[in-house]
């Protein structure tokens, strides 16, 4: 650093300590006065803080379909998993992506962790199944009579009932899409109602047939496997079936969480090919559903619109592939032409019936509209529902952690006592060595404990942050990092009063070239929270952020705090004149005053309005 | 501290100092005998990953009365492999089963909970999934590639590329010697560790840049003069900044201390403990490097430079001059190092001579007069 030096202006603001002080003074008071305003006056703590469990979801591309992990697939999980989480009753649980391909779930104690990983650790299932059955949503007492569907409640949305007079095609016909879309014409001219009369479910009749068909139609192909299995399995048509079913029917009650929870596993438990019980969403019904007819991953986009044209309102718009197209084709097709319910097709999703729109037309060129009686949010959720079946992602769990409340409360209080000990160690070094300058460390040290406590947890609240262990670890370290900016600073005063300066030009003068040094240690260190930050995954992550954000208050404390503080206190009598207690004494630092200083100061270059 | 004050003005008027480039050779010595020892030991005994890199399961429990011994053989019953179980201070047991996959985990989890009568939600658990830790590790290594190569650039740009590369080379050397320590002792490396590992990335370079940032700027003008070799200043400014050095590490290792302690000794395992013990090890290293290593790696290649081997030979050129007209060093100074601006004024009204004279008389090693450093 050569010869312009005294010119030169620091951010410090030779000429206003005071004000530079303020201005930081007023930040703090606000940030301090806006965490109190924000109703939260401590961080949010990590799970392994706070006790509780998180699990790190790798997502990984379903076979065939490369490049499905991108932000908007994630985000969308994201929402999915939110809602299946939710869906447990847990509040405060937290998901967020990480990374590029990972998902963690935090869900705070208390929760029934084994439930939660059941829900996040399967994968979700998004298939449009027709209605066989509703009935309200409520237990039901057992009807002697099974062939009651359609009975209990009519229900239906749209109001767009068609009675036909041919109900030509059982809702099975569809075939499940898991047995290759074999859609039998065998099953066709066997109404429902009938079947189930008939004390054979239709589904049942229809899986069965269609394995038959299968087994004459190798071709099919893609899904042979699992259609295979099936069949294995799959009952042969029985009364006992149908009865069984309504049986289980009446027992779903949809009405209290508990019970759509449990039905929904259940539901979400059983094979595409399965004849299903489901509860409604909002709990309202409960209906039997038949096979899956179109699955979720032939939805290739879904959004929500307002229809203003027409005035009817929010609607949903989706899309299906080619192979979706067609089947949606003919599953409305066949659906169109019958009376409702049955003329009504489930969305479900993880075993729960999102929606249940009636069809009146087949529709077919593989886009749809879903209308009538949504609100811009029901029409978002269902859009966005719909979207993730469209996900060609999976997850697999793998990370898990469970801290009990007890184990976590320990490992803050252990963090805290070792960040206490820490500074007090530093506090005794810096006394020892620094004396009275120590004063103006530890209240650096304060400024920058008070903005990073405040800025996390203004964080938490703004962006989810939340302080862990490793966090923990970094803001002690940071300790560290922060008091060396003062002694790189204090050195350098120490060095220039050996020169033969008095105080205030050594604050001056000193400021610049320790300004520079404190930038370029603490840009490298910042530099390595960065990328710690960007490129990692988990608990290093945490670290890394805080690392970070105290690299950064160091910087601003030093400048906007510290060189004023310096400043203002060199016009002091205690620490100008170098008392011995101030740190400063001339004759400590091994001054030969009497030569140098007079022959110095003459030539000591420093403005003496800058002092 | 008035001891302590006085060394610091000693070291920082040159007086007393050590001469770290100029016994280069010893420490370049010690410290290739070191990262050969940390190689050989890496290469022998490897490195002890813990599961959160080999996948499997970590229990800690509640208070128990349950013997360890009988912890350990439901965990392996439940689990079908090795498991390890540690007393933690204060009464909980920590399980630790290695190679085990996530479905499994829990069945031990269950069992165990079994065992102890709680709930199993009681039971601390830590499963971590076999892909879990290569993924860690390979992030690990991208960030450390990463981070390399931006910090030998900002090096190069914001001092030259030769601190660059004495910097690249400190820092590495400071990682093998982390790395080798865990290898020799066999203390388990954890994501804690990583944390920790890469943490020391950017501290040692923090101490080494302190120690550049003084080199550079008692190394400026430097060809004006004749009288100091390129090593000499180096030298100067390192005992120069010694004291700096020597607090900045000590600051910065005593809260990682406190980590140490609390986390070795309270809560006997764990991510806090993990943490400190890689920094503190490599914050160690850091300091040690920045001082022995990345300074004269500077010098050796700075010496190269043909300004600066054309200045060293007519600073001994002009030794051998006086030394023949039976001059000694302590002559007042024709030309100032370091370029200070100051230093420009003292010279240009004399001021030099009596400080210097007084330096000379106290009679410190070298006989290298006053430049001003940093």
């Amino acid at each position: 650093m050569a010869a312009p030096k005294k010119g030169r202006r620091s951010p410090g603001g030779q000429g206003r300590p005071g004000r530079v002080l303020a201005l930081i003074l007023i930040a703090m008071v606000a940030l301090t006065g806006g965490m109190f305003a924000s109703g939260r006056t401590t961080p949010r703590l990590g799970i392994d803080l706070a006790g509780g469990t998180s699990f790190t979801l790798e997502a990984k591309n379903e076979p065939g379909k490369p490049n499905a992990i991108n932000p908007t697939n994630m985000n969308t999980a994201v929402g999915i998993i939110e809602r299946r989480v939710n869906g447990l009753g847990v509040t405060e649980s937290e998901v967020q992506t990480q990374g590029d391909n990972h998902i963690i779930v935090n869900i705070p104690k208390g929760t029934n962790a084994k439930q939660a990983r059941q829900q996040v650790g399967t994968t979700a299932k998004l298939g449009f199944r027709p209605v066989l059955s509703m009935a309200p949503g409520a237990k039901t007492e057992p009807t002697p009579n099974a062939s009651s569907p359609g009975k209990d409640k009519e229900k239906d949305k749209d109001g767009k009932t068609k009675p036909s007079g041919t109900p030509s095609a059982s809702s099975s016909a569809a075939a499940s899409p898991s047995a290759g879309a074999s859609a039998s014409p065998r099953q066709q001219g066997r109404p429902v109602t009938d079947a189930v009369k008939a004390d054979a479910t239709p589904s049942a009749s229809a899986v069965a047939k269609d394995d038959k068909a299968k087994d004459e139609k190798k071709d099919d192909g893609k899904k042979d496997d699992k259609a295979k299995d099936d069949k294995s399995k799959e009952p042969t048509p029985s009364p006992a079936d149908v009865a069984a079913l309504q049986k289980k029917l009446d027992a779903l009650d949809c009405t209290t969480p508990e019970g759509r929870a449990k039905a929904n596993e259940a539901a979400a438990g059983a094979k595409p090919t399965d004849v299903i019980v489901a509860c409604k969403k909002d709990g309202s019904a409960k209906e039997i559903l038949g096979p899956v007819s179109v699955e979720g991953t032939n939805v290739t986009g879904a959004s929500a619109v307002f229809d203003s044209q027409q005035g009817r309102g929010w609607l949903v718009q989706l899309k299906f592939d080619s192979t979706g197209s067609k089947k949606f084709a003919d599953v409305t097709g066949q659906l169109a032409s019958k009376q409702s319910p049955q003329n009504q097709f489930a969305i479900v999703l993880d075993g729960e019936v999102v929606s249940d729109p009636s069809v009146s037309t087949s529709i077919t060129g593989g886009q749809a509209e879903i209308s009538g009686g949504f609100t811009q949010t029901s029409a978002q959720d269902l859009a966005n529902v719909l979207s993730y079946g469209a996900l060609p992602l999976s997850f697999d769990v793998v990370t898990e952690q469970t801290v009990t409340a007890a184990l976590g409360g320990e490992q803050l209080r252990a963090g805290l006592l070792a960040g206490a000990i820490g500074l007090v160690l530093v506090i005794i070094y810096l006394v020892a060595y620094y004396r009275g300058l120590a004063l103006v460390a530890l209240a650096s040290l304060l400024a920058s404990a008070i903005l990073t406590y405040t800025i996390m947890v203004l964080l938490g609240q703004a962006i989810g942050f939340a302080l862990n262990l490793p966090a923990v670890c970094g803001a002690i370290v940071a300790i560290g990092i922060t008091a060396d900016s003062f002694i790189v600073y204090f050195e350098r005063i120490r060095d220039e009063i050996r020169e033969g300066r008095t105080l205030r030009p050594a604050v001056e003068r000193g400021w610049p070239r320790a300004r520079r040094t404190i930038l370029v240690s603490d840009f490298v260190s910042f530099l390595a929270a960065a990328v710690l930050f960007i490129v990692t995954v988990g608990k290093v992550q945490g670290f890394a952020f805080t690392l970070g954000l105290t690299t950064l208050l160091d910087v601003v404390v030093v400048f906007f705090f510290t060189k004023p503080l310096m400043t203002l206190l060199a016009r002091r009598k205690f620490f100008a004149s170098g008392h011995p207690w101030s740190g400063l004494d001339p004759k400590r630092l091994g001054v030969k005053p009497p030569l140098r200083a007079s022959r110095r100061r003459p030539s000591a270059p420093v403005d003496p309005k800058e002092a | 501290m008035s001891k302590l004050g006085n060394l610091g003005a000693r070291l920082y008027r040159g007086e007393v100092g050590y001469d770290f480039v100029g016994k280069r050779k010893i420490w370049y010595g010690i410290s290739i005998l070191i990262t050969i020892t940390a190689i050989v030991g890496l290469a022998v005994r490897g490195l002890n990953f813990g599961i959160e890199f080999s996948g499997g399961a970590v229990f800690t429990t509640p208070k128990t009365s349950v013997s360890a011994e009988e912890i350990r053989r439901t965990a392996e019953e439940s689990s079908g492999h090795t498991a390890i179980v540690q007393k933690l201070g204060n009464g909980p047991l920590r399980i630790q089963v290695s190679d085990l996959t996530t479905e499994k985990s829990r069945v031990t989890q269950d069992a165990l909970a079994k065992k102890l009568g709680v709930s199993t939600d009681k039971v601390n658990t830590d499963i971590v999934g076999p892909s879990w830790g290569d993924q860690i590790a390979d992030k690990a290594w991208t960030g450390l590639a990463i981070f390399m190569i931006l910090v030998v650039i900002y090096l190069a740009i914001a001092f030259e590329w030769r601190m660059a590369i004495a910097a690249l080379i400190a820092l590495i050397h400071d990682l093998t010697i982390t790395v080798g320590v865990y290898a020799l002792v066999g203390f388990e490396v954890t994501p804690g560790t990583v944390i920790g590992l890469l943490t020391i990335l950017g501290y040692s370079l923090y101490d080494t840049v302190v120690v550049f940032d003084g080199l550079k700027e008692s190394s400026k003008d430097i060809t004006k003069q004749t009288r100091f070799t390129y090593s000499e200043i180096a030298n100067r400014s390192l005992n120069g900044t010694l004291v700096r050095s020597i607090n900045t590490t000590v600051v910065a290792l005593l809260p990682v201390a406190g980590l140490l302690f609390i986390g070795g000794g309270f809560l006997g395992a764990g991510m806090l403990n993990d943490i400190s013990l890689a920094l503190f090890v490599g914050l160690a290293a850091g300091a040690y490097s920045s001082i022995f290593i990345a300074t004269p790696l500077v010098a050796d290649l700075k010496e190269r430079d043909p300004q600066i081997k054309a200045l060293a030979k007519r600073v001994r050129a002009k030794r051998a001059a006086q030394a023949a007209k039976g001059e000694s060093a302590e002559d007042p100074r024709d030309e100032i190092p370091g370029g200070e601006d100051e230093e420009t004024e003292d010279a240009a009204t004399g001021v030099v001579g009596p400080r210097q004279s007084t330096a000379r008389a106290r009679g410190s090693r070298g006989g290298r007069p006053q430049g001003k450093r940093r």
